[in-house]
This record gives C-alpha cells, structure tokens and sequence, in this order.
C-alpha cells in the first residue's frame, strides 16, 4: 500500500463559502437536489450528508443571551475514511474496499444495495441512492487520486481549509496549529479523528469547540470492539448483533443531534 | 472612486489583496470580505496568522465578523459617524503621525477666510445653493503665493496650458496652529464625534468604540501599519463617496498611505469592475479617466476642453497627450491636427446620463432602444418595479446574457404582470435575445480589485451559436460602417472613421472565431502613429498626434510587439512583479514614495518598501515617483507639471503632490455625517439637516417616494447585501443547478427581539415594504442581527440578501423591489445599504 491518503480540515481558516460543495458535485457530476428550499438552519443547505451530498458545510452559531459570547463555527464535513471502517465491517458482499490509498471506497458494480452500511455509519455519511439502487459517498476522489491530482474540494477551497496530503504530516500540521492557537487563546481546540476515535481518520479536523458542538460522536468505538470474542468467529452472529447495535448507537445519535438542532433554534 | 482620487488622486485601491498578509492591523468595514472576495481573504487569514489584528465593524454578524478577531457592531448608515470618532480620537489624543502628517499632506496649507465649516452653519459649508443644492466650492480655496511665470520657451500644447493655467504654491503654516490651517479645521470639524456622540449615533458601546480606536493606533507609525477594506457598504449611500474621505483622512493621519501592510483596499464587486471603469463604461468618462466633453462647461474647442480639464500642476499637466493619444487611437488617420483630431465629433453631454437618468428618459419616451449587456436592471435596478416600467416604454431592447434574465423575461414574468396588474399586450418593447458565451469561451482580461490586469485564454468554444459581448460589439460596429458607407453627412464622419480592425486571427485551433483581442491590448497600450511601434510607457506619450493610446493608465501593458505582461505568471513569494500587468506602470502599493521618510529612508526596518539609494528610487515595488528626482529636490519656482513639486511630494496625482486631507468634493471639503434619506433618527450633530444637502433626488420618477426621519409607517433599519453562494443580480449562479441549491431561497434575518414582537418564527414567510414597493422571503431568525440602541431609542435592524428574482432555477423577491432612486452627489450611487421598512408576518397577497 502506499502512504496513507487524507485531509486535515482545519475548520479555523473554514469561511463556510461552500465552493468545496459545489466543487465536489460538479466533478462527481452529482445531481441537485429534487426540492430545493430554505432550511432555516443558519447557512445550511443541506442539514446532512447523502448519496447527493458528498460534502455538507455545517453552520453552529453560538450566541450567549446578552451576545458578550459570539461565534458562528463553520464545518466542512465528509467521509472520514476511518480506519475502523463501520461501513466496511459490515458489508456482506465487501463492495466497500480500502483503496491503495487507504482510504474506504464504495465499488458500485459490486454494491447490491443491503443498507447495511447505512446502519453501519456512525457518522451518517452514506446512503442510498434511490436512482442506481447503490450506497453512495465521498470516494476521496478516488480517480482524480489515481491520475495523480487532489480532491476536487481540496483544490477549491480558497483558504487552505481543507488539505489533502500523507495523513502522518497533515497531522503533524494539526498538532503544530492546535498549539498557535492554544497560544493565542483559543480554549477548546481539538484535534478530531486521532487513533481513539474509530482508529483514528484519514479525514480528520481541527475544531474551535467540543467535537459535540459539531454533532460528532464522542464514543469512538465501534460496536464491533465491545463484543465478546466467540461472537467474532459467527459472521452471522457479528452481522445480526453489531447491525442492532448500530442501530442502536445511530438512533442515540440522531436524538443527540436532533436536541442540538432544537437548541440552536431556541438560541 | 472619487472618495479615493481626491484624498490621493486616483481612483483605484491604493494596494493590493496580496500586501493585506503584511498588516499589523486589518479594518474591515462597509465589505464583507470572506463571503464576497473569498479568495482574496486568504491574506486576511495570512495576517491574522501572523499575529494581526483583524476587526470586523459591520451592522450584522457575518461570515467576516466569524473569523475575524474582533466583531463591532454599528447601525447601517451611521459610517461616518464611526469613522469621525476615529479621526477625531486620533487628534484629540495626538495619535497622528506627526512627520508623515506635515509632509505628505496638505495639514499645513491655509485655507481662504470665505470658507466655512458645518460648525460655524450648523450643518452647510459656506456657498451652499438651496435651489441647485450644490456649493461654489471656489470658497473653500487655498491660500497661494502670486504664481511665478514660466521663463523658458513653451514648446508643445501641454506646456502652453499649463503656464496659463499655473497657480502659486499654497501658503502654509508648518506649526499647524494657524486657525485656518488644514489642520486646525479637521479638529475643529471633528470634535464632536466623541465616543458618546459614536454611541449615541452609531449604537456602539463606548468602550467597544475606543477598543477599536486603540487597536487601530497602536498598529499605526513607523514600524506598524493598518489597512482598510471597503465594497459596496460603504459606497451605496447618498453620503458613500465622503464616506471613503473619511477613511482617506484617518489613514493618512495615521501615516498608513503608501507603506506595506498599509492603504485602503477598495474591493471591488466584480472581477472586472475596475477594467470596465477604466475603459469608460461610465457615461461621465472617457478611457484612463478623461472626462467627457460637456455643454456645461467651455468644451467647444479641443484647445478649450484641454485648458479647462488640465491641472497645471502634478502628473495631469500630461492630460493633452492622453487626449490626443486616444483620439488618435479612435479615428487613426482620419484625426489630424487641422481637424482637432476629431474632438468636434465626440458627443457632448448634455446633463446628468447615469443609469437613473437614462431610465428616467426611457420612462419618458425619449431613451427609445435599449442594450442590455450583461445587465439585469428588471431586478438589479433600485425601484425595480420603476426600471421594468421604463423598459416596457422601450420601441426595442437587446438582452445578451448566457440565460433569459428578469430583464428578458420582465413581459410575462414580472411581478405586476402575473398579479394582473400590467398586461402583456400593453408592453409593446420587441425585445431581441441574443445567449453569449461566457468568460471561459473567449480570449481577454479581467482587471482586478488592485488594478491587475491579468490575460485569459480561451478554453472551449461556446455551445451552439453563442458569441461573446466583444464580438457582438465589432460585428456590430462592422454592420454599422456598411450600412453608412456611402453618407454623406458630416455627422456620419466618426462612424466612417473610426478604427475597427480587429478582423479574427486565421487559425486558432476553435470553430467559432473571436475578434482579435490581443490586437485591442496594442492599441489600449498605444503605439507611434509613424512606425507603428509599441508606446513603452505613457511619459512617452505626445500632444501632436505622433502616439495613439487607447487608454493611457495602461500603457507598458504590450511594451513590444511581443510582450503581453497581463499574460505573464512568475510569481515570487511578495510583490510578484511578475505576474500580469498593474497599473499605472506596473506598480502594485501607489503612492509607495511615502514609504520613505522625506530624506529618502525607510520609516522602518520592518516597514521599508521604496527607497532612495543615492542615486535613484528603487525598492520592493516599481517606484511611483519620478526614478531619479532625489528626496532634496526642490520645486522649481516657475515649475510647471512635476518641476512644481519637490522631491518629498509624493501624491504626483494631486497638483500640490500632497494628500488632501481637505479636499473639494460636491458635498463639501470634509465628511460630515447626514443621516440616510430613510433614517430611523434625525441627524444628532445637525438637527437641521438631517439628510445630505446636496444628494440628488428623482422626485419625478413614480413610486419613488423616499421616508424622511421616523417613518413611523417603516421603523425598521434595512440593510442589502450578498451571499458567497450567489453573483450580483443571481443571471450567473441562480440558473445554474449547484450554485442554485446552496442558497436555494430569499430569507430576511431579523434578530430574536423583533421577531418575537412581530410574532415571527424563524422559517415563517414575511412581506418587508417600503413607500416604493413590498418583496416576500423566509425569515431567517438569528441571534447574529441585534437591535440597536440609538440615543434612548431602539431600532431595529434587519437585512436581506439581493440576489433573487422571478426567472432561473432558485427564484424570489428582489431587494431592489424596496429600494429608492436616489443619489450621492459625487458619484450618483443610490443608497441601497440603509433604507427603512415594515416587516409583518406572512405573504404578500398578490403573489411574487
């Protein structure tokens, strides 16, 4: 394999433009959305990821009573091509591969559409496509990689938020930025995605907050990881059981950012 | 523009988005630079990287105010206000830059004893004209030595003028005490814009104002530096261009002008807004800032026009040689000394021709064809609803644009025509619908935001049988020379003269051919009429028709037959001289001379940029001084042109190579701060003008009806804006699917507080009106707008992006259904960034 492939998304030079959303559809040729409309959540446009929405910019304003505190975070998510991958743990027929590259790729020709690694998602990155019947998410721009080239969002953005390289410096580049702005005063910077977090991600982010803030699990361990060793060896009983614990963590997940949606609003 | 050219002398940004990576200090103020230059923005975050400061001053919390390090909130319409405090802060408390203040800025001169201040006529200047609403600004004169007659010989036109026209140096005062001195008159002006009267005003807490004050100093001076950004929210007010005058006085106060990491960055609101401008896509002006000839004005003879637009004194004493160059670049052969090199056959104004003006015309019947060039006024036009109106008196219209705008669509699709209440049969204009390529399918330039022209290549052809504007215009100018060729009238002499050949080069590999644009570069650069060689720079340009020049400021643009520098791309780690063309002459900070202290040297070590070496002014950038006038070099006592100025005048544009702190603009010498012709408060420091005496007002146009001062019918404070999401009126990013998704809907952001007294929820449908018109949108509820507390009232501000309409993918009202028709005096803008409306919960009825 040859080095690990990622992105540091340092969401402190994020501007929240979305030129990495529209560069993204324009070169994976996705579609617009059916209904287009205004979702009242800040900026927002699409409020998740999916088969049609590869990259979503995530708006927190965070605004005391009295505005003496006063922040707007913006977000540039994606797949995180983790090293735990729940997707790929879980997918019967191994259409969801580890690249060259590291990173976690969705093989249409091979995908049968099962859903499973919906569920399996602790992030909610993937989903169906309802028109080719396939699960459907970020590739890392899989064949610009091969040709040589970076993602297609990592070449627009205006600001070097999002940067494409060897996972091992990018993260040396985090850990060097975390600390200047530690210095300067930023109290809650975390790197997010380090090897605690589902192995650690090849897309990982520096944040100016808890990566709760951001509507990211916290628990990064796969349900897999906390089951006995003698379910390990039943394919079966590994796919029933971690299914429901997926589902399980996902529905605790969807409440979780559902009462951060409710509080935004009522901010 | 003219903000800027009367404090320094010319019009564009002072620097460039490149040098903001070396502030100590970035204000950002009246633009919202990371949503609408977010490229540009990168050396914002560059300078904040490396320790700046960057200060966010704006009436919402945006996308800028998130990442910069400080957020200021401030009522829209109160700028000068702000920046009056600033200026008077930095007087009061001696902040200034003392020697830069009395050597590079007119502080010291002593004005005339028939001027006036608004302190002394509670509100005027001295020469006020209630029935024209403007000022004999001859008042506010200098005082001036008797001028020293020019003794040698007087060889060409250009010298004949200006030895006529020579005026004395201004007397002066170098102790700044004299009462009538520049100086003395600032403070005076400015001493009550303290920080209560800026709270009081402006709704800014004291503390957070002096905040700001004292980061801005504290990064001013020898060795610290701050810079200004400004767009559109601080040009769009009936008070915008005394605005940017503001920020030019604070600036030069603080000794910020011509240093690195210093100026004002005007950014501009599209990517070629500057090259359009300096090619005279202003009805006002002529190629490189040449003014148009003008009935007003004693412009019956070239001789005549050239005496009364030529400045005696500093670089404009060159002003015949751009003349003549550009008539000889327009009628080639045809223009001769005999025959005034065609002068007599340029029309003549007439009045005021703006875009108000122009639509008030078509309103009337008298404008009868129309061409809509990348243009959408059906939407982009302030009292939209009034604009449409004036194009359905139009006989015909030509729309070119890649998809069918508001402006094409307005017969079927306009508001008042799906309501019913204007029919179709009663719009008798025959529109003609012509889809163009677009930028990435023709061959050209774009100048950008800091006068950096930087060349393109064509990439594909366009689809179908698209052509771009350019080849339109030249097939267009080719049709009317055949369909005139054999008149015989003499008004028909410039269209069988002027030059046009720019026939498309045989093989360039595309199907569809462009006209030759990198022949219109020559001939913009200029060339000698005789050996048709390249001009190298425009000191070499001449008043006796021996050089052609399309447009003088970008001369050594095309230095030889060869060299194309707007296509050149090396660039280096700073100034990257080598990476396209800026004008004038390649320099990238102008007035850069002031980088160094009058002997020559660097203010600072960490500053130095362009210095003296003894034998010659060299440095970082290309000099913007005469290269080999040393810093002792006095001015010469019958000097005309550059000879009048010493080697420690550095503004050369201006014709006493100064800045002018106090300068002459149609609303008088200094800012002053009037309330908008919508204002929520009347006017604290001037109760008796409330508004700007002299903005323009078009009482004649229908439903153009401005508020007044506490409309209790519209209470609310409006601001308009953009969004990174979409481009101007929405005709290149609202029909494209990706960009129409990602701001797929109007909205209105409305703080907490009002929305929850007018029983708003956030996503609720809301009707916003004004005396002109109602639009509809989303409310956007957010803590990120706030109510103001203006002098013990409470206002409230809300705000509403402009870029919708009714035709294209992602459609809905359109601000400028809102705004007024009204004018600065300078420079005609309208004030679409503080206005007052109603907002109350629901649709509007008629549907939009």
């Amino acid at each position: 394999m040859a080095e690990s492939k990622g992105m540091f998304v340092d969401t402190s030079y994020c501007t929240g433009c979305k030129g990495c959303q529209v560069a993204c559809k324009e070169w994976n040729n996705l579609p617009m959305a059916d209904h287009i409309g205004f979702t009242g959540n800040s900026y927002d446009n699409t409020e998740k990821l999916s088969a049609q929405n590869w990259r979503h910019v995530k708006f927190i304003e965070q605004f005391s009573d009295d505005r003496s505190m006063q922040r707007w975070l913006f977000m540039s998510d994606s797949c995180k091509h983790c090293q735990h991958a729940g997707c790929m743990q879980v997918c019967p027929t191994n259409a969801i591969i580890r690249t060259e590259f590291d990173t976690v790729y969705v093989d249409q020709d091979v995908c049968i559409g099962c859903r499973y690694c919906v569920a399996g998602c602790p992030f909610g990155v993937i989903s169906m496509d309802e028109v080719s019947g396939t699960a459907k998410k970020c590739t890392l721009c899989y064949d610009r990689l091969q040709e040589g080239m970076q993602p297609a969002c990592a070449q627009t953005c205006p600001t070097g938020a999002i940067q494409f390289g060897n996972v091992e410096e990018l993260r040396a580049k985090a850990e060097a930025r975390a600390q200047v702005l530690r210095k300067s005063g930023e109290q809650e910077v975390h790197i997010y995605g380090t090897e605690e977090t589902f192995g650690g991600l090849n897309v990982f982010y520096l944040l100016l907050d808890k990566p709760e803030v951001y509507g990211l699990p916290t628990n990064g361990k796969l349900p897999s990881q906390k089951l006995g060793r003698g379910y390990v060896s039943s394919l079966i009983g590994l796919v029933g059981v971690g299914l429901a614990g997926l589902l399980t963590f996902r529905a605790n997940r969807m409440k979780m950012l559902e009462e951060q949606k409710d509080e935004h609003f009522s901010s | 523009m003219p903000g800027l050219g009367t404090s320094f002398g010319r019009g564009g940004a002072t620097t460039t988005p490149r040098d903001l990576a070396e502030s100590d200090c970035i204000v950002i103020m009246g633009s919202n630079f990371a949503e609408n230059h977010p490229v540009g923005f990168k050396w914002v975050l560059k300078a904040k990287e490396k320790g700046a400061k960057v200060l966010s001053i704006d009436p919402r919390f945006t996308r800028t105010s998130a990442l910069a390090t400080s957020y200021t909130p401030m009522r829209s319409g109160s700028d000068i206000a702000f920046l009056g405090g600033l200026i008077n802060y930095v007087l009061q408390n001696e902040k200034y830059f003392k020697e830069y203040v009395l050597n590079y800025t007119n502080a010291s001169f002593i004005v005339k004893d028939t001027f006036q201040d608004t302190e002394d006529l509670e509100g005027l200047f001295s020469g006020f004209d209630a029935d024209k609403r403007s000022y004999n600004q001859s008042l506010w004169d200098f005082e001036r030595d008797e001028p020293v007659k020019p003794t040698g010989e007087l060889k060409t036109l250009t010298e004949r003028i200006a030895a006529k026209k020579l005026k004395g140096h201004p007397k002066r005062d170098e102790t700044l005490q004299h009462p009538r001195s520049v100086f003395q008159i600032l403070k005076k002006h400015f001493a009550r814009y303290t920080p209560e009267m800026v709270e009081q005003i402006c709704g800014t807490p004291k503390q957070d104002f002096i905040k700001i004050a004292e980061t801005i100093t504290e990064n001013s001076g020898k060795d610290r530096t701050t810079a200004f950004c400004y767009a559109m929210g601080w040009t769009q007010h009936t008070t915008g261009t005394q605005l940017i005058r503001a920020a030019g006085i604070l600036q030069s106060l603080l000794g910020n002008m011509g240093r690195p990491g210093g100026g004002i960055m005007a950014l501009r609101g599209h990517s070629n807004v500057q090259g359009a401008t300096d090619l005279s896509t202003l009805y006002n002006l002529l190629n490189g800032y040449l003014n148009t000839p003008t009935v007003k004005k004693n412009h019956d003879t070239l001789e005549n026009y050239l005496f009364e637009e030529t400045k005696p004194t500093g670089w404009w004493v060159n002003y015949p040689k751009y003349m003549v160059s550009l008539l000889k670049a327009m009628f080639g052969d045809a223009a001769t000394p005999e025959n005034q090199f065609g002068y007599d056959y340029l029309p003549k104004l007439i009045g005021n021709h703006s875009h108000y003006n122009m639509f008030e015309d078509m309103h009337k019947g008298i404008v009868k064809g129309f061409f809509a060039l990348g243009q959408n006024p059906a939407i982009g036009g302030q009292n939209a609803k009034f604009q449409r109106e004036a194009l359905g008196k139009l006989d015909w219209m030509v729309v070119r644009d890649p998809f069918l705008t508001e402006t094409a669509t307005f017969w079927y699709k306009a508001p008042e025509v799906v309501n019913g209440e204007i029919n179709t049969e009663d719009i008798k204009t025959e529109i003609f619908f012509f889809p163009t390529a677009v930028f990435a399918e023709t061959d050209g330039s774009f100048t950008n935001t800091s006068r950096m022209a930087q060349w393109k290549e064509k990439a594909a052809d366009p689809p179908g049988d698209c052509r771009s504007d350019i080849s339109f215009t030249y097939e267009l100018g080719k049709r009317m020379k055949e369909l005139y060729k054999n008149s015989t009238n003499d008004r028909d002499w410039p269209i069988h003269n002027f030059t046009w050949d720019y026939e498309p080069k045989e093989e360039d590999g595309f199907k569809i051919k462009e006209p030759d644009t990198v022949a219109m570069l020559k001939e913009i650069n200029g060339y000698y009429v005789n050996s048709g060689k390249q001009v190298e720079k425009f000191a070499d340009l001449k008043d006796d028709g021996s050089t052609a020049c399309g447009c003088w400021i970008y001369t050594g643009v095309f230095p030889n037959s060869e060299t194309n520098l707007a296509a050149s791309r090396k660039g280096d780690d700073y100034v990257s001289l080598k990476w396209g063309f800026s004008w004038p002459s390649n320099r990238h900070v102008i007035y850069n001379r002031a980088s160094a202290d009058p002997a020559g040297r660097p203010w600072s070590d960490r500053k130095k940029y362009v210095w003296w070496d003894g034998t010659k002014w060299t440095g970082l950038d290309v000099p913007d001084f005469v290269v080999t006038k040393a810093p002792d070099s006095k001015a010469k006592p019958d000097g005309i042109g550059m000879d009048y100025l010493s080697g420690t005048d550095p503004f050369i544009m201006n014709p006493d190579g100064v800045i002018q702190l106090y300068g002459p603009l149609a609303d008088g010498p200094l800012p002053t701060h009037y309330e908008p012709v919508d204002a929520p408060v009347g006017n604290k420091l001037y109760p008796k003008y409330p508004h700007n005496p002299a903005a323009i007002y078009y009482k004649n146009i229908p439903h153009n009806e401005v508020h007044g001062v506490g409309n209790p019918k519209y209470p609310h404070i409006m601001t308009t804006y953009r969004v990174t999401e979409h481009h101007l009126s929405g005709a290149m990013s609202r029909w494209l699917p990706w960009l129409a998704e990602i701001m797929p809907e109007v909205f209105l952001e409305i703080s907490p507080e009002l929305a929850r007294s007018l029983g708003i929820q956030n996503g609720d449908w809301v009707t916003i009106e004004t005396a002109r018109s109602k639009a509809e949108a989303k409310a956007l509820v957010t803590k990120r707008m706030r109510p103001f507390h203006i002098d013990g009232k409470v206002v409230h501000q809300v705000g509403m992006p402009i870029h919708w309409g009714y035709a294209g993918i992602a459609t809905g009202s359109a601000s400028n259904e809102l705004t007024a028709i009204v004018g600065d005096p300078n420079a005609n803008i309208h004030e679409s960034k503080a206005f007052t409306c109603n907002v109350r919960k629901g649709r509007i009825k008629e549907g939009v």
